[in-house]
């Protein structure tokens, strides 16, 4: 049985400009998550620890690291898979560092605004006319699109993301997916332009990664690849026959 | 792996006057009543400029938690009155029954709404909304997406807002304090957490949305984010806190991690059993129960479908009976959901399933859940009139952090998302309207004022290296505090027990001790800001609790075990005063439903 464990983390300070890996060692706890062992860090060691995290119940997207080498999400990552350490833990890749484990992911805002991620009608009812009707399988062909916790591994796993900062990358395509399948969206064409960019969905050279280590088994790659599908078929009517694109 | 880009550095311990940023509303709290009124006072004007001020990014906060539904009548059994009258019987005769009219009447259309922006809710085979049975209601109401419902909601809403140019974020900014100028609340203090630096962001017209308080208590469903800041930056202006000795314990938590199995759980069949393998509620008054094979199980109002203060206090009961099961992280009882099928539980219950896995070890297709009542929502709040108004002109409060009230000594589940929606939207709404209409007090007077918030933070963070008192301590003893003297049962003894001690930790506070001498996301601050707000709550939970001498809804005195309407039909008002809370009363608002007695079991 082992009764501690040692955590190596990446530390970085935005006021001195320099950055450094240090170790804690703590007690080890069958059921303890690495956010657990960060918390008890920072409560009872060292409390320059910086860090995102909020539920610890894998829902609200803001705990996300790289645990040795691998984005996770630290309040789901347990220090029993790791053993014996030590356990390396850091930033997630691809992001510019804040703040020891604080990453600045604005970027994705602003890539997730300029997909129009609403949803988008040409008459919007009012609330008087009651709910627009979906059946059973028409929420079904976009569910599981919906399911992103906005957690950002999926952009430390993509290597086109690494090296293509412009890329609007995996999770803000799969919610325009998201959005083009919903039977209630009309707004399939004004999303075109981005999905077609340069930066959209043409830029994935499906890799996949971003599947593997999605939480919420999202799937973006498999939205993107749908979505190029359908973006051909958009993409030759919109410039053999303009009429047919608008259906 | 590139590094930040650098920003200029700023001397700590040099003070000079903060910069103000002007708007015409101030929200702050990103959740799901932050941004629909952002939303609604959006709607009133497109030329009106709308900040919303959140300590984490919007999709961060905690409404993404919620699981089970949302409560709205719309199905043809149902009604108006049959959703009033659950609710005010579940309140405990202590909710405001104009109040709570309103909010029945207005939930369908806000849903309805919701459903417009884009909400994934669970569908009928016929293309509309599904409903399901949820505690202490006794039609099924509760709109879902899943169990991921609160997690789809806060999506929808902020993917909503985005549409708005109107709306202007500020993520990841800390509000201190509100700046009040002439008798007005005219914007927040707030702290930038990336820059370390303090800003007056000034409005016409302030909305405080910053959710619930749970994380006074040692166990509960609340991320650690919910530490009641909202309702202290009230509190210290001084508006009274409301009805706060309302705790609500949420019968159903694993062991351990305080991680919420949902009661749509229940709602879809599942029951509680004792060591014995009894059904044990039948024994505490909420009916007697169907076999699980029956076509009528489960049923509304009744058993594992009875309110949520009723089934935690039979728990207890049950421990000292000595009827429940003992586990490396206390007492337990079984949720047993077996009988619904992986077919059932996968399609309505998959995130029950995942957390149970992840965090219990156990899978609910094959084995019980152990559970016990763990804290979860709390019914008080600030003061606010229907319209969300509170006492400081110019100040609005919607959701967990209010107190309008419509939930009394008891909230039924799946009433507060659609409270959110339903207040948030007339917050929204009438405080763009005042706006509109209205110029920006002194701003030199309000930059004044952020300035000295500012001067307290910095002398937090300067004085911090000779403090002797870790966080972590003082934030230990006072959960502890909390839930052995203000707990499920409390007692005169054991209430002034928590009183005193939370004195002390307020004194002892003065002395806190931050390793963090840094400016820049310095999170050990943010911890010890909230330290601060949270024993402000806990001392205005504990000292109206003392005050309150009966038993009524989640306020059981052990000494006091009747309700009294006589005394205490009643709200509590907690003022902040130097050491602790003057509690003062005002009355509750009956229009048609005369106090009863709460019958649950048909
Ligand atoms: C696990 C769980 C499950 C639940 N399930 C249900 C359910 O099924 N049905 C139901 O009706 N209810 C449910 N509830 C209750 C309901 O989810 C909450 O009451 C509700 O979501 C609160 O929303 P809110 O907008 O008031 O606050 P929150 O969503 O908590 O948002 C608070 C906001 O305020 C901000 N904030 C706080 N302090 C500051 C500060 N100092 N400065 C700046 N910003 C600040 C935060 O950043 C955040 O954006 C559940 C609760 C929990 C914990
Ligand atoms: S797609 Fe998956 S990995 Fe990417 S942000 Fe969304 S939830 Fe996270
Ligand atoms: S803390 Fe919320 S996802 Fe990990």
């Amino acid at each position: 049985m082992v009764d501690s464990i040692t955590l190596e983390v990446f530390r970085y300070s935005p006021d001195s400009g320099r950055d450094s890996f240090q170790s804690y060692e703590v007690e080890f706890r069958d059921d303890w998550v690495v956010l657990d062992a960060l918390n008890f860090i920072k409560d009872h060691i060292d409390g320059t620890l910086s860090y995102r995290w909020s539920c610890r119940m894998g829902v609200c997207g803001s705990c996300g690291m790289m645990v040795n080498g691998y984005p996770v999400l630290s309040c789901s990552a347990f220090l029993r898979d790791y053993l014996p350490g030590p356990v390396r833990v850091e930033p997630l890749n691809n992001f510019e560092v804040e703040r020891d484990l604080i990453i600045d992911f604005d970027d994705f805002l602003e890539k997730l605004h300029s997909v129009k991620p609403w949803l988008v009608r040409e008459d919007e009812a009012p609330v008087e006319a009651g709910e627009y009707l979906q059946t059973p399988a028409e929420l079904a062909s976009y569910k599981q699109y919906t399911m992103c916790i906005n957690c950002m591994l999926c952009y430390a796993a993509c290597p086109v993301a690494g090296h293509e900062p412009e890329f609007i990358g995996p999770a803000a395509l799969a919610l325009a997916h998201r959005y083009n399948m919903d039977s209630r969206d009309q707004g399939r064409e004004q999303r075109l332009d981005i999905l077609l960019s340069n930066e959209g969905i043409w830029d994935c050279t499906f890799v996949g990664e971003c599947s593997v280590v999605c939480p919420k088994h999202v799937d973006p790659a498999g939205a993107i690849q749908q979505s190029k599908v359908s973006g051909i078929v958009d993409y030759y009517k919109s410039f053999l026959t303009p009429w047919m694109a608008k259906k | 792996m590139r590094s930040a880009q650098l920003r200029p550095l700023r001397d700590l311990r040099m003070i000079r006057n903060v910069e103000s940023k002007l708007h015409d509303v101030v929200i702050v709290g990103g959740g799901g009543a932050g941004l629909r009124a952002a939303i609604a006072a959006a709607e009133v004007d497109p030329g009106l400029d709308i900040a919303v001020v959140s300590k984490v990014y919007p999709m961060r906060s905690h409404t993404v938690a919620a699981e089970g539904g949302m409560a709205a009548a719309i199905k043809e059994n149902d009604s108006f009155e049959h959703h009033i009258y659950d609710t005010i019987s579940g309140s405990d005769w202590l909710a405001d029954q104009d109040a709570v009219e309103l909010f029945v009447k207005e939930a369908p259309d806000e849903l309805i709404q919701l459903e417009h922006w884009g909400c994934p809710w669970s569908r009928e085979p016929n293309g509309t909304v599904a409903v399901r049975p949820f505690g202490g209601m006794r039609i099924q109401r509760t709109w879902f997406a899943a169990d991921k419902t609160g997690f789809h909601v806060l999506h929808s809403l902020f993917q909503t807002t985005m549409r708005y140019a109107s709306v202007n974020r500020y993520d990841e900014w800390f509000a201190l304090d509100l700046l009040v100028d002439d008798g007005r609340c005219q914007g927040v203090a707030a702290l930038e957490l990336r820059s370390g630096e303090v800003k007056a962001i000034l409005g016409k017209a302030v909305i405080i949305c910053t959710g619930g308080g749970g994380r006074v208590f040692p166990f509960t469903t609340n991320a650690a984010i919910k530490t009641g800041d909202g309702m202290t930056l009230a509190y210290r202006a001084g508006v009274a806190l409301k009805d706060m000795e309302f705790v609500q314990y949420h019968p159903t938590g694993l062991p351990g991690t305080g991680i919420l199995i949902t009661e749509a759980a229940r709602g879809e069949g599942g029951i509680l059993v004792n060591k014995n393998g009894r059904r044990y509620l039948q024994d505490y008054n909420l009916g007697r129960p169907l076999d699980i094979s029956d076509p009528n199980h489960p049923q509304n109002r009744t058993m594992e479908l009875g309110p949520r203060d009723r089934l935690s206090q039979a728990f207890i009961l049950e421990e000292q009976k000595g009827n429940v099961m003992q586990g490396e992280y206390g007492s337990y009882v079984h949720l047993d959901v077996r009988h619904l099928g992986e077919k059932l539980i996968d399609s309505k219950l998959p995130f029950v399933r995942e957390l149970a896995l992840n965090y219990g070890g156990i899978d609910p297709v094959t084995e019980p859940i152990p559970v016990r009542p763990v804290v979860h929502y709390m019914m008080g709040g600030i003061d606010t009139d229907i319209r969300g108004a509170t006492s400081l002109p110019r100040l609005f409060a919607a959701g967990e952090c209010a107190c309008v009230s419509i939930n009394g000594a008891n909230r039924l589940g799946s009433n507060s998302l659609t409270e959110l929606l339903v207040f948030g939207a007339r917050a929204g709404h009438d405080a763009a309207e005042l706006a509109a209409g209205s110029e920006i007090g002194d701003v030199g007077a309000l930059e004044a004022q952020a300035t000295a918030s500012e001067s307290r933070v910095r002398g937090l963070v300067s004085n911090g290296n000779q403090g002797t008192e870790r966080i972590a301590d003082i934030r230990q003893e006072m959960t502890t505090a909390m839930e052995t003297g203000a707990g499920i049962y409390r007692t005169e003894e054991s209430l002034r027990a928590t009183c005193h001690k939370l004195v002390e930790l307020r004194d002892r506070f003065r002395n806190v001790n931050l390793d963090d001498s840094g400016l820049r996301y310095n999170t050990e601050l943010i911890a010890a800001l909230e330290l601060d707000c949270m024993l402000d709550v806990a001392q205005s939970v504990a000292f109206s609790a003392l005050a309150r001498k009966e038993s009524r809804g989640s306020h059981q005195r052990t000494d006091y075990p009747d309700r009294d309407d006589d005394g205490y039909l009643k709200h509590s008002l907690a003022y902040r005063e130097d050491d602790s809370p003057r509690i003062e009363y005002k009355p509750v608002t009956i229009t048609k439903w005369p106090p009863a007695a709460r019958v649950y079991g048909s």
